[in-house]
C-alpha cells in the first residue's frame, strides 16, 4: 500500500470515529439540541486538517510553529471538537460534556489554547479577518506556518468576508487557506432560496485568489489540495462541495438538520449506517 | 514620556491626533512587535512619518472597519503590540460586534483609538461626529476607555495604553490647536483621576476637551465666591469611584461635563458610582443632547449644548445657589 492510500484511509477511518462521537454528542446533547447538518458537512475537512495536513503538536498546544486553525463557522463545532478529540487535545470525557453548564464545549467555540481551540467564534463573518492578521503576523516575523479558515456559504452573505478576500492577496498572504464548506444550505433554507452566493469561486479568483474547487469529502482531494504549499504571494480558497448532514441517510441535504434533537431512534438507524464503515464498533 | 512646557506647547498646536501619531513613531524603537493598523487614515492619525519610516510595522487595511478590528485581533493573537486607529464612529460602531467578540470575549489586546471624537468635525455632519463611543465602549467587558484632557495626555494615555493589561480605546477630542490643560509633568495612571483644583463647594468632573473648559469654569466661579474642585476623570472606565466617593462626601454638588451624548459616557459612569452612596449630593449633567440636529461649526455646537467656559460656570452657580 503506497504512503499516499495509507494516508487517505487514516484521515478517513479518522472522518468515521469523528462521525460516532458526533453521534454521541448530540445524543448527549438532548433537549439543548446541536447544529448536526453542518457539523457533519466539515467533518472530511477537519479529519484531514487535523489528522493529516496541519503541523501541529498536541502535546504542545501554543508550539509557535503550529499551523493555525480557524472555525469560522463557529456552529459547526462538532466537526471541530471531534477532529480536537481524535488529535488528543481533549479527551473523549470532554467530548461528552457538550453544551453542559461550566464545560468548555459550547455550542460554538470559545478560545481555549491548551484544548486546542484557538478562537472563539459564532457571530459569523469574522473569521477570515483573524485568519489575516494571524497570516500577515507570520509574514512580518519570517515564519512559515500557515492559518486554515473553514468559511461557510450561508456565512459568506457576511460583507466583512469579502473585506478580508479583498485584504489578502493585497498583501500576499500565501499562507492563508480559507476552505468554503459549499454544503449549499444555510439556517432557513438553501442558498439560492435565501441568498445565493452564486459562483464562490469565480468571485474569490477576482479578488485575486488562487482557487480550487474539489469534492469536500474526498479525503484524497482534500489532502492533495490542502498539504500543497504555495509561494507565489497568492492566498488559497478551496470551494469544498460537501453535503449538509453528509453520513446518515435521514439527514444528508436535509436542512432540517440545521439544528435539530436527536432521537435515540435516529442514533440507532446512524450507528447501523456507520457499522458498515466498522467505525461504530 | 516626560511632559515639559515646550513638549505641552508642540503637542498642544498640532492636536490630539497628530500627538497620537508622533507618540507612536517616538515609541516604535522600544517595541519590536509594534504593529501600527490603519483604515485608509495614516494622515488623519498623524502617521504619515510612521508609514514611511518603519513600513514593518505598518499595516493599511483600506476602508473597511471590520476587516481592521479583525486583523488588529489576529495580530494581537500572535502576541504583537497592535494600536489601530480611524475615525471614532468608525473605529467604535461600524466594527462593533468585531470589538465585543475579538477584544472583549476572546480579550486579544488591542489599543484602538477614535480620531476627532466629538464634535470637532461639526462642518461635516453626524457621521463623522461622535457622541456615543463613551456609551458603547463602556458597555462591553475587558476594554479600558480613556479620554485624555489634552495633548500631552494624549501621549501619556497611548504609552499607558501600549502597556495595559488588557485593550484600551483612546477617545481623542479637540481640534489643532488644542489648548493644553497640563504644562508640566504629572503621573498619568489608568483609573486614577487627578484633581487639578482643589474647592469646597462643588466638584466639577470633567473629561477630554470639557477639563479646559471646567478650568475656565472654576476661575470664574471663584469670581463669584464659589470654590470648586475640578477633576480629570481621564479614565471613565474603570471610573475612578473612590475619587466620586470623596467629592460626596466633600461637596454639596457635583457637576459632570463631557463632549459626549449625556446618555451612558463620563455622567452616566459617575451617577453609577454614586448611586449607592447615602447623603450624595445631587449631580447635574453637561454634555450633547440626545440629537443629531445641531451641526456646523465646533465652536458653535459646543455653545449651542452649553459647553463653554461661560455656561459651565453659569450653569453650576444657578444650580449651587438653588440648593
Amino acid at each position: 500500500m503506497s504512503n499516499h492510500t495509507q494516508v487517505i484511509e487514516k484521515i478517513t477511518e479518522m472522518a468515521d470515529r469523528m462521525r460516532k462521537h458526533i453521534l454521541d454528542m448530540a445524543l448527549e446533547a438532548g433537549a439543548h439540541s446541536s447544529h448536526f447538518g453542518g457539523g457533519l458537512s466539515v467533518v472530511d475537512i477537519t479529519a484531514t486538517l487535523f489528522g493529516s495536513v496541519m503541523n501541529i503538536k498536541p502535546d504542545e498546544p501554543e508550539w509557535a510553529g503550529r499551523d493555525r486553525f480557524i472555525l469560522s463557522k463557529g456552529h459547526g463545532c462538532l466537526g471541530y471538537y471531534t477532529a480536537l478529540h481524535e488529535a488528543g487535545y481533549i479527551s473523549h470525557d470532554e467530548l461528552m460534556t457538550f453544551e453542559k453548564t461550566d464545560s468548555f464545549l459550547y455550542g460554538h467555540p470559545v478560545m481555549n489554547r491548551a484544548k486546542g481551540i484557538e478562537f472563539s467564534s459564532g457571530s459569523l463573518g469574522m473569521g477570515m479577518s483573524l485568519g489575516t492578521g494571524v497570516a500577515i503576523a507570520a509574514k512580518r516575523r519570517g515564519l512559515d506556518h500557515r492559518c486554515f479558515v473553514i468559511i461557510g456559504d450561508g456565512e459568506s452573505n457576511e460583507g466583512s468576508n469579502w473585506e478580508a478576500a479583498m485584504a489578502a492577496p493585497h498583501h500576499k498572504l500565501d499562507n492563508l487557506v480559507v476552505i468554503l464548506d459549499r454544503n449549499r444550505h444555510q439556517q432557513t433554507g438553501s442558498n439560492a432560496e435565501i441568498m445565493d452566493v452564486g459562483d464562490a469561486g469565480a468571485k474569490f479568483s477576482a479578488f485575486g485568489w488562487h482557487v480550487e474547487e474539489i469534492d469536500g469529502h474526498d479525503a484524497g482531494a482534500l489532502f492533495d489540495t490542502l498539504s500543497a504549499r504555495r509561494s507565489d504571494g497568492k492566498p488559497l480558497a478551496v470551494i469544498a462541495n460537501t453535503i449538509k448532514g453528509k453520513g446518515f441517510s435521514f439527514s444528508e441535504d436535509d436542512n432540517s438538520w440545521h439544528h435539530k434533537i436527536l432521537t435515540k431512534s435516529q442514533y440507532e438507524v446512524a450507528i447501523e449506517e456507520l457499522s458498515n464503515t466498522g467505525a461504530a464498533s | 514620556m516626560i511632559l515639559d512646557k515646550r513638549k505641552a506647547k508642540g503637542l498642544s498646536r498640532i492636536g490630539s491626533r497628530a500627538a497620537y501619531g508622533m507618540t507612536l513613531f517616538d515609541l516604535a524603537p522600544d517595541y519590536d512587535d509594534l504593529m501600527v493598523v490603519t483604515a485608509d487614515t495614516s494622515t488623519s492619525a498623524g502617521l504619515d512619518r510612521f508609514r514611511n519610516t518603519y513600513p514593518e510595522k505598518y499595516v493599511d487595511v483600506g476602508i473597511a472597519e471590520q476587516n481592521a478590528m479583525g486583523i488588529a485581533a489576529g495580530l494581537a493573537s500572535e502576541g504583537m503590540t497592535v494600536a489601530l486607529s480611524t475615525f471614532a464612529p468608525f473605529q467604535t460602531m461600524r466594527c462593533c460586534e468585531q470589538i465585543k467578540v475579538n477584544l472583549g470575549y476572546m480579550k486579544h489586546k488591542v489599543v484602538f483609538t477614535g480620531l476627532a471624537s466629538g464634535v470637532v468635525l461639526g462642518t461635516l455632519g453626524y457621521t463623522h461626529c461622535c457622541i456615543e463611543d463613551l456609551a458603547v465602549m463602556r458597555a462591553i467587558p475587558n476594554i479600558t476607555v480613556l479620554s485624555p484632557a489634552d495633548c500631552g495626555e494624549t501621549a501619556k494615555a497611548v504609552e499607558a495604553a501600549l502597556n495595559h493589561h488588557q485593550s484600551v480605546y483612546i477617545r481623542l477630542t479637540g481640534g489643532s490647536p488644542n489648548p493644553p490643560v497640563y504644562s508640566e509633568d504629572y503621573d498619568f495612571e489608568i483609573g486614577k483621576s487627578v484633581k487639578l483644583r482643589e474647592g469646597k463647594d462643588v466638584g466639577i468632573v470633567a473629561t477630554g476637551t470639557m477639563v479646559h473648559a471646567s478650568m475656565q469654569a472654576a476661575e470664574l466661579l471663584a469670581e463669584d465666591g464659589i470654590e470648586a474642585s475640578v477633576i480629570n476623570m481621564h479614565t471613565i472606565k474603570p471610573i475612578d469611584a473612590d475619587t466620586v466617593k470623596e467629592l460626596a462626601a466633600t461637596t454639596n454638588l457635583i457637576a459632570t461635563v463631557e463632549e459626549h451624548s449625556l446618555i451612558g459616557g463620563l455622567g452616566s459612569a459617575v451617577a453609577e458610582a454614586k448611586a449607592p452612596l447615602r447623603n450624595a449630593p445631587p449631580q447635574i449633567m453637561m454634555g450633547i443632547g440626545d440629537s443629531y440636529d445641531k451641526a456646523g461649526d465646533y465652536g458653535d455646537i459646543l455653545e449651542h449644548y452649553g459647553l463653554t467656559a461661560e455656561q459651565i460656570s453659569a450653569k453650576v452657580k444657578a444650580s449651587y445657589e438653588t440648593d
